[in-house]
């Protein structure tokens, strides 16, 4: 998030798209909802399903999947034509400006229809109120990431925020809501193929030389490495021949996972790190069994980039070993002895080699976390990110045109499937469906569908059904409710026995290489 | 310019901000004025007055949650006055259903008949499943009060066990409106409220269905508000003693928020979590798989000893041999196939400092920036 999550209570106008709140970040949800209810806020949602933050909603912009890029070059267009931009913090502050101009101009309200279905005038309500607004927030999560035109779903939140100033201020800003506790410190200690620690980028030879002499080592690699999304083929090629997983479950929340598990299946040799017998570690050669959380000193970076505090509270099961322990052993074991006293003489590493952990220590954050960039002890740490100015200087807006999504709807898959959480589970489940009480809430796998869908496909509530997509075929329950669209449906990821990712298209976006979850085609037929 | 405006609490005199309450200046100053109804980040409802304190020139005792400091203002938070007022609001509250800890008195037949009353509500022969950790409790032991002056009140409502998470008490109840608070300002759930109203009022959920019917999420922020036995973890209830509980406070590990949390632990298990108060970014509040969810942990699937594949199947092994295995192999495919024929994934549920020596290992020993994780899923 470029602002913090208190930040979210001061905003003026909220535009939230892609990201249902109130079951995926419940706590943060609440700062929305406490400023529409009690501070006057205005919430603009933009989303295919009808989910709780509709409640709260001033405008709901009900767009057709993947269709992101349309409706916010709209909106652009609106504000453009309208002159509701913000000359000042366009010129002084942003560079591309007459090439976003010229791309959103032929997006009318009238054409965006066209594509997204969002009424032109609904459209146009959305684009003033965020324009106009003294602070305006934008809050979004993988609904706006995971489509093949996921960076240019990003990039076109950032040209709208750009565009009307809203950025470096509280109450305003672009803000990714992180899904998982720790997937922001993931990133910001080098765990992508890319970058190391603090996002210094591999193929950068002096960042290579600082980090060989960092660690004691020649030789790194300056040639960036697979994704996730990347591995995979490789090793059905024939490329990749090992993989270690540490804790990660891909065989759940990977797309296609026919295909993922024939993927694992060529390797030689997997190695599993994890607190379960997951379904991918049931598919490795050696399994290390490992602490979870509330067995471990550390810390995790959340979606603010505040880096706080993790303690330990209990004893972990067995021979269970924290994962830094087991790496320091195995590091050691193939010749590079790793030792550390425990992980706050890590953390004192980390901040010597990443500038912006520069200034984080155990002491400081003793109480409350602190906000990178934070690169000295004595700095207050980074609430807001792009106060005076953009990291590189200026900010460029990027002209992005539509792109439709990989898969559409035809006569033999005539429905559209998107995927996502329910609020009693999470991701794939190996921790939540431990607690009978989130199992009595949500037991198994479910298709949301309309009414109208409902009847059309002869299903009823509670019935089976049977999903089939171009990649596998599931059967779960069969939810009618008032949250899905006609001719969408949603099914939930969590659930093993019940794949959602089995019908899920693996085509990625091109510069990320996140899968499209968000959009396929599918039919749905009663099961017997 | 205008001097800055001050107080006088129990004879110091405080200076503050215009708006600020006197509860507000007083806490600041660590006076402490008793309370009930008052919960942090919501607008003071006035509704227990057990807060009330004298202030010179008044009428009436004022509430200090609702009544604003004001300039030259003479207050006394203990005078006789008060304690006398406080007493008598906490004799009606014990009076006012199954407050059967030992401060209601130990009048011989009196009590024992009252003790088999409360067992008929609530099923059990101990005494309340707060005791030691209720805030009327320990307003009635600070005044010496016992609630026998008044007749116990029968309370109509049973109570409600038909959800997994909260039991809700409503012989305990003493209406402060604490929880319809948490669920309304704080977490704007709106799930319950004020029902029925007058001698009759409870707290009901959706048009007095049970919770696990109505609009709750079981966020349990309200059993965290509800300063007595009302509202408590079903798994807690009866089950775990505050004292006997360590508190270790951590960072959930669920989604990105990062909500600050403790874990009670008792016998080396995690028994009750609840959300750290008075800081960010959560500042007490926590979703119902942070509070709820923790059962994973001492589950008897976790994984406990390193596994070994032979034949297609798994057998236990030693931390030697399993580590040995996976040196061998990974050198062996390094040295044959080359850095770049290996991968790992590192995770987005393990620390920072784990995460920084999963690229370090994979960047420094195996040579190869084949390493990311689920950030896209």
């Amino acid at each position: 998030m470029t602002n913090t999550i208190g930040d979210i209570e001061e905003a003026d106008v909220l535009l939230v798209t892609g990201s249902n709140t109130t079951e995926n970040h419940p706590v943060l949800s609440s700062f929305a909802k406490r400023a529409v209810k009690f501070r006057g806020a205005k919430l603009i949602l933009v989303d295919p399903r009808k989910i709780g933050m509709a409640e709260f909603a001033h405008v709901w912009l009900r767009q057709n999947l993947g269709t992101d890029v349309a409706w916010l070059n709209g909106m652009m267009h609106v504000i453009i034509e309208e002159g509701l931009y913000n000359k000042g913090f366009v010129e002084s502050r942003t560079n591309g400006f007459e090439d976003l101009k010229k791309t959103v101009a032929k997006y009318t309200p009238e054409y965006v229809e066209g594509i997204t279905g969002i009424p032109a005038e609904d459209l146009k309500e959305a684009a003033r109120l965020y324009a106009t607004a003294e602070k305006a927030s934008i809050l979004y999560c993988m609904g706006i990431t995971q489509h093949t035109t996921g960076t240019d779903n990003v990039k076109s939140l950032a040209n709208l925020a750009m565009l009307c100033g809203h950025m470096g201020k509280p109450g305003t800003g672009v803000n990714p809501l992180r899904g998982q506790n720790n997937v922001q410190g993931a990133c910001d200690m080098g765990g992508l193929p890319n970058v190391y620690s603090g996002y210094q980028p591999v193929a950068d030879l002096a960042v290579a030389q600082k980090m060989e002499s960092a660690w004691g080592v020649t030789g790194l690699s300056t040639k960036p490495g697979l994704t996730v999304t990347q591995m995979m083929p490789a090793a059905h090629e024939g490329k990749l021949k090992a993989l270690y997983v540490i804790g990660e479950n891909p065989l759940v929340s990977d797309p296609d996972l026919n295909h993922a598990r024939k993927c694992l299946e060529h390797l030689d040799f997997m190695v599993v790190q994890d607190i379960f017998l997951t379904e991918t570690a049931q598919m490795a050669d050696v399994v290390l069994p490992s602490c979870c959380f509330a067995e471990k000193d550390g810390t995790f970076s959340n979606t603010e980039r505040r880096v706080q505090r993790v303690r330990k509270a209990v004893e972990p099961p067995g021979q269970a070993k924290d994962d830094w322990e087991i790496l320091c052993a195995l590091s050691t074991r193939m010749g590079y002895p790793m030792t550390y006293a425990g992980p706050r003489e890590i953390m004192e590493e980390i901040a010597r080699v990443t500038p912006s952990y520069g200034g984080i220590t155990y002491e400081r954050i003793e109480d409350e976390g602190l906000h990178w960039p934070c690169p000295n002890v004595e700095h207050p740490g980074t609430p807001i990110l792009h106060k005076e100015q953009f990291t590189s200087g200026k900010g460029n807006f990027h002209a992005i045109e539509y792109i439709p999504p990989a898969e559409m709807a035809d006569e033999e898959y005539p429905l559209y499937l998107t995927t996502g959480r329910v609020l009693y589970q999470y991701h794939t489940g190996t921790m939540t469906m431990k607690s009978e009480g989130l199992n009595e809430k949500a037991p198994e796998c479910f298709v949301e569908i309309s009414p109208e869908d409902a009847e059309k496909y002869n299903v009823k509530d509670g019935s089976r059904a049977m999903i089939r997509s171009r990649r596998g075929e599931i059967r779960v329950a069969v939810k009618v409710s008032p949250m899905a669209v006609t001719g969408t449906v949603f099914i939930p990821f969590h659930f093993a026995q019940a794949a959602a990712n089995t019908l899920t298209n693996a085509a990625l976006d091109p510069v990320c290489k996140i899968p499209e979850f968000k959009v396929c085609a599918v039919q749905l037929k009663q099961a017997a | 310019m205008d001097a800055q405006p001050s107080i006088t609490l129990n004879g110091n005199t405080f200076s503050f901000t215009p708006g600020e309450t006197i509860l507000e200046v007083a806490r600041r100053h660590d006076i402490d004025i008793p309370t009930l109804c008052h919960l942090k980040r919501a607008t003071p409802t006035g509704a227990c007055r057990i807060c009330m304190v004298e202030v010179e020139g008044a009428r009436t005792l004022l509430a200090a949650c609702a009544t604003p400091a004001a300039d030259n203002m003479v207050v006394h938070t203990e005078s006789p006055k008060v304690v006398d007022a406080r007493k008598a609001i906490l004799r009606l509250m014990l009076s006012s259903g199954n407050h059967n800890c030992a401060v209601r008195g130990g009048d011989d037949e009196d009590w024992t008949a009252f003790q088999l009353r409360v067992q008929k509500d609530d099923g059990s022969d101990a005494l309340c499943p707060v005791w030691g950790d209720c805030e009327l409790q320990n307003l009635a032991y600070r005044y010496q009060v016992s609630g026998e002056r008044f007749p116990a009140v029968e309370t109509p409502y049973p109570m409600e066990t038909v959800n997994p998470f909260i039991v809700r008490d409503f012989s305990r109840c003493i209406l402060c409106g604490r929880c319809v608070q948490a669920c309304n300002d704080v977490q704007v759930n709106h799930a319950i409220n004020f029902g029925y109203r007058g001698s009759v009022t409870k707290i009901v959920a959706s048009g007095d269905r049970p919770l696990k019917d109505s609009n709750c999420v079981f966020c349990g922020e309200c059993v965290q508000a509800c300063p007595v036995g009302a509202l408590v973890e079903k798994d807690v209830r009866y089950r775990h003693r505050p004292w006997e509980m360590k508190k270790v406070r951590t960072t959930c590990s669920y989604c990105g928020v990062g909500c600050q949390m403790i874990l009670h632990v008792k016998e080396n298990q995690v028994v009750k979590v609840t959300g750290a108060q008075d800081v960010p970014p959560n500042w007490g509040s926590l979703c119902v798989k942070g509070r709820f969810g923790f059962n994973f942990i001492a589950s008897p699937d976790r994984l406990k000893t390193p596994l070994v594949k032979e034949n297609g199947a798994f057998r236990e092994a030693t931390w030697e041999e399993a580590l040995d295995k996976v040196t061998e192999k990974l050198q062996e495919i390094k040295d044959r196939h080359g850095s770049d024929s290996i991968g790992v994934l590192a995770s987005a549920r393990t620390t920072n400092e784990e995460n920084y020596l999963a690229q370090k290992f994979t960047r420094a020993v195996l040579k190869t920036n084949n390493i990311d994780h689920c950030a896209r899923l």
